[in-house]
C-alpha cells in the first residue's frame, strides 16, 4: 500500500544558527518502509534537487545501538512504547497525516546539524565510575561466584539501556536519572560492581549534575519514552545506593 | 616485495602460545607511555585492544566513525560467545572447539592461530564475568550455556538475545575508565581516511572530523585497525547502515595485502525482504535453531497457510539432509540448503523467497514462558518488523550477508603486510576459514583485543627501532593532500545519481554474481560490470554541498567509491579460486549430491591480493595440516 504523509522536519545548518521547521510532502511511501527508509526517500529526492538533505543519526536500523533519536509528533522514538525511531514501520501512521519531526532536545545534548544532537555526556558520565575496575587479566574463573539467577535476570533488565537518550528528551527537566539509575543497578546487583559500589553511585551523580542535566521529579515520562522499558525501579534503586553511600561511605 | 611469512612459532600446537608469549620482547612500564598506539574503530576488538593498551601504560587514541564508542556494531550481535570451559560436562575442550572451528572453516584456517583462539576463549568469559557482564544463569547461580550450529556440545555463553552489547557495554566502559584516567583519548565522529607511512612503516593516520569536516593528522608508533567487514558491498546486510571497508581498503593501497576476499558468509536466518524501499536486513539469532525446526512444503507452490499444512506434507529438509546436526547445521551449509529449496519452487511467502522456521513443537514440549525467556527480544522484534506473531504461526526466514571472513592479511602476531600496521577482529582474515562459525566472530574480536595484541605489539615496539616523528613530516601533508584531492574531485562532479542510488546496483550485481553460488559466466560477467558502474560513477555522482560540513551524502559516496572497487576484488579471487569451501561455492565445483567440492590440492592455501590499480597480484599462503588431518566436511 502507498502513502502520502505531510512532514514537518527541524532544520538547522549548525549549533550557531537558528533553526526552523521546514514543511515537505512525500508520496509513494510503502507501509512497509519504516521510519528512516521514509526519510531515505526524503533525502535522496532532496539531493537531486540539489537541496540539503536532512541529517539524522542512525546506523544498526534494529534498535540495539542507540543511534537514532526523533521526537516524533511530540514522542521521544515515536508514538509505540518499547521502540526505537528505526522500528517505526509506516504502516503506524494513516495516509494523509502529517509528522513532526525533531532532534532529541535537552541542554546537555547540544544540537549538531538538523535532528544530530551530542550526547557525549553519557559517555563523560560512564567515564566517571560506570564500570567495575578490572584490568584486562586479572580474573578468576568465571564460575568462581555464583550469582543467583534472579539477581542476573535483574541487572540484565538494567544493563538492556542502549544510551539513546530519549529518558532526557522526554523529561520536563532534562534529567538522566534513569540512565544513571540503569547503570548504578547493573553494577549494584552484581557481586562484582559490590567493591565500588558507593564510589560509583557519587561520582556518576556529580558528573551527571556537571554536564547539566536536571533534577528527577519523579513523573515518570522517562520510562514511558524508554525504548528498552527500563523501568522506574532503577530511579528508586539509585536513590537508595545514594543514601546509602552517604551513610556506609 | 611484500613479506607474506606467517611467523607462527616453532613447538608442538599446544606450547606454540605459550612459547611465543614467552619469547616475545617487553617494553619497561615506565617506557610505555613513551608510545603512542592509534587505534580505529571501537567495535569489541578496537575497545577491548585500546583499554589493555592502556591499562599496561600505553599512550592511547582512538577513533570512530559514530557520536560514541558504544555504538560500533559488534553492539548489534545476538546469540552469543564460543569458550570451551566445557562446564556443561559435554565433551568440550579446547582441542575439541579448535577441532570445530578448523572444519567448520572448511579447512581454510591456519591452525596455530584457530588453537591460540580456543585456548583464549576461557580466559575472555573470565574477564567479561569480572567485568559485571550479566550472562544468562542457572538457579544454582552458575553460568549457563547454548549450543551452536556446526557443534556437537553447548559451549555458548549468552546475555538474552543482546549478548554482543553486553560484551561491547564491558569493553567500551573499561575504554572509558582508561580515558577518565587520561591514558586514552577518545576521537568520536571521525573516519580515517588514509594511513601515512614514512619509510615504508606506518606511522600516522589523516581522519575527516566528520561533524566539521576538517582533515586532522594523527602520529604514532603503531597504527590498528579494527573497522570490521565489508558485507556492505552488497548494499543489503545484516550490518549497520555506517559499516564499511573504507580504512582496510586505503590501507590495502597503501600496501596491507587483502586476504581471501571472496570468502563471505550468508548467514541462513534473517528475515526476509520485503520490497525494493529496504535499507537494511535483521538477522534472527543462529540460537533460535536450537528450538525452531526448518521445513517447506513438499509440494512446489503449495500456497496453503501453514498451519493447514500437515505434517506428512512438510519437509524438515535439514533434519532429512543432516540427520546428526539437523537444524544445526553450520551457517554456509543451511543456506546454501534454504536457497536449494527455493530455486526448486518450495519457498514460501509472497515472495517464494524464505523457509519456515517453525517453534510449534518447541512450544508445546517446553512451554510457552520457557520460549518467552530465551528467545523473548527476538519475537518481539520479529513481530515488529512483520507483523506475525512467531507464537502462533512460523517465522518465516531467507538467508542474507551477514559476516566476512576475508579481510587484511595479517601474520600471527596480527600484523599486516605493511609493517606497524595491525590487523584486529573482522577486519582481519585470519581465524575462520571459509566459513564462520556462529558465536566465533565476539570470541574472536576479544580475543585479539584482550589477549593477543597486548602481547604482539609490545613485542614490535621492543624489536623496531621506531624514530619519533610528528604530524609536520611532509609525509602527513601529502596524504592530506590527496585525501583533499579526491573529496573535491567527487564533489566537483555534480552528476544525477546520488551514492545511494550506485550502492544499490553494485549490491545488486554482486549477491547476484557473487552471492550464495558463483560460477566462472557470471563472474566474468561482474568484472566486466563493475569498471562500467565505476566509470558511471566518477562521471555522475551527485553529492550537495561541500565538504566543510556534516555531509552525510559525501561519507556515503567515499565509502561506495572503494566498495566497487573492493567488489572487483573480490569478484577476481572468487574466479581465481577454482573450488569450492565454506561460504565460497562455485557451481561447477560441487558433490554429486550438491555440496561444496574442495580441491585441497590447489587450493589448500590464503590467497592474498597485493594492490595494483591495473592488476592486483594474487600470492599465496600455504595452510599446513599437522594436527587436524584434511577430510571432506560432513554434518550427516
Amino acid at each position: 500500500m502507498s502513502h502520502q504523509y505531510h512532514l514537518k522536519i527541524w532544520r538547522q545548518k549548525n549549533s550557531q544558527s537558528e533553526g526552523k521547521f521546514e514543511n515537505y510532502s512525500i508520496d509513494n511511501i510503502h507501509s512497509d518502509m519504516t521510519l528512516l527508509e521514509m526519510l531515505d526517500v526524503l533525502n535522496q529526492q532532496l539531493a537531486i534537487k540539489g537541496e540539503d538533505p536532512v541529517s539524522f543519526d542512525h546506523d544498526c536500523r534494529e534498535g540495539i545501538c542507540g543511534s537514532c533519536s526523533l521526537v516524533i509528533n511530540g514522542n521521544p522514538h515515536g508514538p509505540d512504547s518499547g521502540t526505537t525511531s528505526c522500528q517505526i514501520f509506516m504502516r503506524k501512521f494513516p495516509n494523509g497525516s502529517q509528522l513532526v519531526i525533531e532532534p532529541f532536545r535537552a541542554k546537555a545534548f547540544p544540537l549538531i546539524k538538523d535532528l544530530v544532537v551530542n550526547r557525549s555526556a553519557f559517555d563523560r558520565i560512564i567515564a566517571s565510575g560506570g564500570y567495575v575496575s578490572v584490568d584486562t587479566g586479572s580474573s578468576v574463573d568465571a564460575n568462581a561466584t555464583p550469582i543467583s539467577k534472579i539477581a542476573a535476570e535483574m541487572a540484565m533488565d538494567s544493563a538492556a539501556c542502549i544510551g539513546c537518550g530519549a529518558c532526557v528528551a522526554a523529561c520536563r527537566n532534562g534529567s538522566a536519572m534513569l540512565f544513571v539509575g540503569a547503570k548504578v543497578s547493573h553494577l549494584a546487583l552484581l557481586p562484582q560492581g559490590d567493591p565500588e559500589r558507593s564510589r560509583r553511585v557519587q561520582n556518576m551523580m556529580t558528573q551527571m549534575d556537571d554536564e547539566g542535566f536536571g533534577s528527577c521529579t519523579n513523573m515518570g515520562s522517562c520510562a514511558g519514552a524508554c525504548p528498552k522499558d527500563i523501568s522506574l525501579d532503577n530511579i528508586a534503586r539509585l536513590n537508595q545506593e545514594y543514601m546509602r553511600s552517604l551513610l556506609k561511605g | 616485495m611484500l613479506d607474506f611469512k606467517s611467523h607462527i612459532p616453532n613447538g608442538p600446537l599446544q606450547d606454540k602460545w605459550s612459547n611465543h608469549k614467552f619469547e616475545s620482547h617487553l617494553v619497561n612500564p615506565t617506557n610505555r607511555r613513551k608510545h603512542t598506539i592509534l587505534i580505529v574503530g571501537t567495535g569489541l576488538a578496537g575497545s577491548s585492544a585500546a583499554a589493555s593498551l592502556a591499562e599496561a601504560g600505553y599512550n592511547v587514541k582512538i577513533f570512530g566513525i559514530h557520536d560514541s564508542p558504544r555504538r560500533a556494531h559488534s553492539i548489534a550481535a545476538q546469540g552469543g560467545i564460543n569458550a570451551a570451559k566445557n562446564y556443561q560436562n559435554d565433551g568440550d575442550s579446547v582441542q575439541r572447539l579448535f577441532y570445530d572451528t578448523i572444519k567448520g572453516g572448511d579447512f581454510r584456517a591456519r591452525e596455530a592461530n584457530v588453537y591460540r583462539l580456543a585456548e583464549i576463549s576461557v580466559k575472555i568469559i573470565d574477564q567479561c564475568v569480572a567485568q559485571g557482564i550479566p550472562f544468562a544463569r542457572e538457579y544454582g547461580g552458575l553460568l549457563s550455556n547454548r549450543s551452536f550450529g556446526g557443534t556437537q556440545v553447548s559451549r555458548t555463553f549468552y546475555a538474552r538475545g543482546q549478548t554482543g552489547q553486553q560484551l561491547l557495554l564491558g569493553a567500551y566502559q573499561a575504554l572509558e575508565r582508561q580515558a577518565h584516567e587520561g591514558r586514552v583519548e577518545i576521537y568520536p565522529r571521525r573516519e580515517m581516511m588514509d594511513v601515512v607511512k614514512i619509510n615504508d612503516i606506518a606511522r600516522g593516520i589523516i581522519v575527516r572530523n566528520l561533524v566539521t569536516g576538517e582533515l586532522e593528522r594523527y602520529a604514532g608508533d603503531a597504527v590498528v585497525l579494527a573497522t570490521g567487514g565489508y558485507g556492505n558491498v552488497f548494499y543489503l546486510s545484516t550490518n549497520a547502515k555506517a559499516s564499511n571497508a573504507s580504512a582496510v581498503w586505503r590501507a590495502h593501497k597503501r600496501g596491507a595485502a587483502f586476504a581471501n576476499p571472496c570468502f563471505t558468509q550468508i548467514h541462513p536466518t534473517c528475515i526476509p525482504v520485503s520490497g525494493d524501499h529496504q535499507s537494511k536486513l535483521t538477522l534472527m539469532s543462529e540460537s533460535l535453531r536450537n528450538a525452531g525446526r526448518v521445513w517447506v512444503p513438499l509440494k512446489k507452490g503449495d500456497n496453503r497457510p501453514p498451519h493447514q499444512i500437515p505434517e506428512n506434507e512438510r519437509d524438515y529438509y535439514l533434519e532429512r539432509i543432516y540427520p546428526s546436526f539437523g537444524n544445526l547445521a553450520p551457517r554456509d551449509v543451511a543456506s546454501r540448503a534454504a536457497k536449494h529449496v527455493c530455486d526448486e519452487g518450495k519457498g514460501v511467502g509472497s515472495s517464494h523467497l524464505s523457509v519456515y522456521l517453525d517453534f510449534a513443537d518447541s512450544i508445546k514440549r517446553e512451554g510457552h514462558d520457557s520460549i518467552r525467556m530465551k528467545y523473548g527480544n527476538l519475537f518481539d522484534m520479529y513481530q515488529k518488523i512483520t507483523t506475525e506473531d512467531p507464537y502462533k504461526t512460523p517465522m518465516r526466514i531467507y538467508p542474507a550477508v551477514h559476516y566476512t571472513m576475508g579481510g587484511l592479511w595479517v601474520d600471527y602476531n596480527l600484523q599486516s603486510t605493511l609493517p606497524g600496521l595491525f590487523v584486529l577482529g573482522e577486519a582481519n582474515f585470519s581465524d575462520h576459514g571459509a566459513n564462520r562459525l556462529g558465536a566465533s566472530a565476539l570470541m574472536q574480536g576479544l580475543a585479539d583485543g584482550y589477549f593477543v595484541i597486548p602481547v604482539t605489539l609490545p613485542n614490535y615496539i621492543a624489536t623496531q627501532s621506531i624514530v619519533k616523528v610528528d604530524t609536520q613530516h611532509p609525509n602527513f601533508a601529502e596524504a592530506e593532500n590527496e585525501v583533499k584531492k579526491t573529496t573535491s574531485q567527487l564533489i566537483k562532479i555534480k552528476g544525477t545519481q546520488t551514492a545511494e542510488m550506485f550502492h544499490k546496483r553494485l549490491g545488486k550485481l554482486m549477491w547476484d554474481d557473487c552471492g550464495m553460488s558463483r560460477n566462472e559466466s557470471g563472474l566474468k560477467k561482474l568484472l566486466e560490470e563493475i569498471p562500467k558502474l565505476k566509470e558511471e560513477f566518477w562521471n555522475d555522482i551527485l553529492i550537495p554541498g561541500d565538504e566543510n560540513q556534516l555531509n552525510n551524502e559525501l561519507e556515503k559516496a567515499g565509502r561506495v567509491a572503494d566498495f566497487m572497487e573492493l567488489g572487483e576484488l573480490m569478484a577476481r579471487d572468487a574466479l581465481e579460486r577454482k573450488e569450492s569451501c565454506g561460504g565460497h561455492f562455485r557451481t561447477e565445483y560441487q558433490t554429486s549430491d550438491s555440496e561444496a567440492l574442495r580441491d585441497d590440492e590447489k587450493f589448500c592455501h590464503v590467497a592474498a591480493w597485493e594492490y595494483n590499480e591495473k592488476n592486483s597480484i594474487r600470492h599465496t599462503e600455504q595452510l599446513n595440516f599437522e594436527n587436524i588431518h584434511l577430510q571432506t566436511r560432513s554434518y550427516k
